[in-house]
């Protein structure tokens, strides 16, 4: 029985030393850690697509691991951990609240390459990478401002952090590009993730007379609550058109996909740096679903929008910007506010009636 | 549609899961069994309950394959803590874990499919009735069963000598044992009837509230349903108010914030939490502690000896 055991113990070792070894030689083995269930059709399920993208551009040199549905915070450090302890060599983050865990994690193991979604802290080791959406918020902006009737704009929103109000600021200023006395509600729902909550949220937007909703949670219930009512919606990270083909104007498409196989090939190259990347509509990380439900006019002018944001022409954080209180929002830019200003933006701009839920 | 009215619907719905899953619970409670499954029945529920209506187009369908999806899995925590006398806290949380994951295992294949929300009843002129006409005559079957479930447990619980019996089980399963019931037996029944409303109640959600299936999407409803019925000391009719009064705070605080009050949302989004919490507190506080006793024997296991 001893011997027996012996050798099952051996064989074991052996496996898990040829297992190590293959891993280590000629394959990647890249974790992902997940905010929602990869089937939320939002923020997490666009991460999973790219992951599938990743997988289907590699092939064998790549093997993928997800958690999902891991909370955000300092209990996603084990979750971290977990994956870097089973021998992955690059390690996907991929919401805001796992930032402080994930420079903690990296610090633990130097030898091993992550990068943080949306945030701002980097390491030798720890890269960040993220969209510029409100370049998309802008153009909903606009198309909301054509599109309402009522002139009142209905906007659910998750938490109140600088990317959720640099999102509700672009799209009032794209708003206000057309329809300079457009007003907007807020409603913070703080979840990213509770569809009735969101339709809840939808629901009192409605009911106060708003004609064109908006969000910046991961589920497509708004859309559905919208449809219901009969009045016009965005989509949110994914193409939500199935949830409401007569009320989606358009959707801003979060496209990780290319991205991560090009870390992934940059890892497997050995050529693989920790830097920050910010990329939008130009580089097509941010996508617009096609422009349905509207005139032919606001179509043109949103297509005319894309192409000159695409261009460089256009940015929706031109300065003069004008804060809340009607002071000028310091430029620290030069021609438009600077990166820094739009990812730590604590201030809403003027036109919002609301008090904004920061400090200050 | 004036605001009041969609207002007051609006608060109907949001109430109507947690009535249901937190009666269910009641009952189970009442039996002496702790069940903190809840969430999992619930997500289970929606799984099966929109796959059930995806498949045969039917509502009614749906709701029962949620109820029966909800029975399942608290069979298997009936097994567990009734037959082999497994400590019911540890067995809960596990039924919670299993019916987050198999529900999402299971709706795998709906995500992003739709359905045709549950039908509103429409009775000619009683449904036209200005202001009270949708709200009493125009909603649908599950918050109709709602009421009436509520009313039943109250009734089978003090009008009936089988509830005479339920609670006696809960109290001292060893006297109830003492004098021939079967105790076992009972609380089987009692856990099935709780699996089956936890399973309706998130039947619900993919069915009437928002008519899509994603993973997860009961969001702690569960947890909420379970505090419920601890706040409203085990009385059906608190847990009504218990019930409403949460839906009632969560709709409003919303509405509050779109008026653009300029409350931190975040105190906002505690709100429900608080009110609910303290309303029933002081309603327990006034009553005395004679009318808010826990059942004795909540999350005790009995063996019975032969």
């Amino acid at each position: 029985m001893k011997k027996l055991l012996m050798t099952a113990a051996a064989a074991a070792l052996t496996l898990a030393a040829t297992a190590f070894n293959a891993t280590a030689a000629d394959k990647l083995k890249v974790g992902f850690i997940y905010l929602g269930p990869v089937g939320d059709l939002g923020w997490t399920y666009m991460h999973e697509v790219a992951r599938q993208m990743m997988v289907k551009e590699l092939g064998d040199k790549v093997e993928t691991t997800y958690l999902e549905n891991v909370n955000e915070g300092p209990d996603s450090e084990r979750s971290i951990v977990q994956l870097a302890r089973t021998g992955h060599d690059l390690i996907f983050t991929t919401s805001f609240g796992y930032m402080d865990p994930t420079v903690k994690v990296a610090k633990q193991f130097p030898k091993l390459k992550f990068e943080h979604a949306t945030g701002y802290k980097r390491a030798e080791n720890l890269g960040t990478y993220s969209g510029r959406f409100y370049e998309g918020r802008y153009i909903q902006g606009v198309i909301a401002g054509k599109m309402s009737k009522t002139g009142t704009l209905g906007y659910i929103g998750s938490f109140p952090i600088p990317e959720v109000i640099s999102g509700i600021n672009a799209t009032i200023l794209g708003a206000q590009s057309v329809n300079p006395n457009i007003k907007v509600k807020i409603i913070w729902v703080n979840t990213w993730f509770d569809p009735g909550k969101e339709a809840d949220a939808a629901k009192a937007l409605a009911d106060q007379g708003v004609d064109v909703l908006m969000q910046h949670t991961d589920s497509p219930a708004a859309m559905q609550v919208a449809a219901q009512r009969g009045i016009y919606a965005f989509g949110q990270d994914s193409d939500m058109i199935k949830f409401g083909p007569k009320t989606q104007l358009t959707s801003i498409i979060n496209n990780w996909g290319p991205y991560y196989v090009k870390q992934a090939k940059a890892a497997l190259a050995g050529t693989w740096k920790a830097e920050d990347t910010w990329d939008g509509l130009k580089e097509k990380m941010v996508l617009m679903a096609p422009y349905t439900n509207m005139p032919d006019d606001v179509k043109a002018l949103a297509e005319k929008t894309e192409a000159a944001i695409v261009a460089g022409e256009l940015h929706p954080f031109k300065c003069p910007v004008i804060g809340q209180d009607g002071k000028e929002v310091e430029c620290k830019g030069g021609k438009n506010l600077d990166p820094g200003q739009i990812l730590g933006m604590n201030f809403y701009v003027k036109g919002i009636d609301d008090k904004f839920p920061g400090g200050k | 549609m004036g605001l009041v009215e969609a207002i007051v619907i609006s608060i109907i719905a949001a109430s109507t899961p947690l009535l249901l899953a937190a009666a269910g619970e009641l009952i189970v409670e009442r039996a002496g069994v702790l069940n903190l499954g809840v969430e999992g029945m619930m997500i289970m529920g929606a799984a099966c309950g929109f796959a059930g209506a995806y498949l045969t187009g039917s509502t009614f369908v749906g709701a029962l394959f949620g109820v029966a999806a909800g029975m399942a899995l608290s069979f298997v925590f009936a097994v567990l803590t009734l037959g082999l006398a497994v400590n019911q806290v540890a067995a809960g949380l596990a039924l919670t874990i299993l019916g987050i994951g198999l529900s999402g295992l299971i709706g795998a294949g709906f995500v992003g499919e739709k359905i045709v929300p549950a039908p509103q009843l429409s009775i000619p002129v009683l449904t036209g009735i200005p202001f009270i006409g949708r709200i009493l005559f125009g909603q649908n079957a599950f918050i109709y069963f709602s009421i009436a479930l509520v009313i039943g447990i109250w009734w089978f619980l003090y009008r009936t000598r089988a509830g005479l019996i339920l609670r006696a089980v809960g109290d001292s399963h060893t006297s109830a044992h003492a004098l021939g019931y079967p105790v076992l037996k009972i609380r089987l029944l009692a856990v099935l009837f709780g699996g089956g409303c936890a399973g309706l109640a998130g039947a619900f959600l993919p069915l009437a509230y928002t008519p899509f299936f994603i993973p997860g999407m009961t969001a702690g409803r569960g947890w909420i349903a379970l505090a419920l019925v601890v706040f409203s000391s085990w009385l059906p009719g608190r847990l009504v108010a218990g019930a409403y009064l949460f839906g009632a705070v969560s709709i409003l605080q919303l509405h509050a914030q779109a008026f653009g009050l300029g409350i931190p949302s975040q105190l906002m989004t505690a709100l429900p939490y608080l009110a609910t919490v303290m309303v029933l507190v002081i309603i327990s506080r006034a009553r005395g502690a004679a009318g808010s006793v826990a059942p004795a024997s909540l999350g005790t296991v009995f063996v019975p000896d032969r």
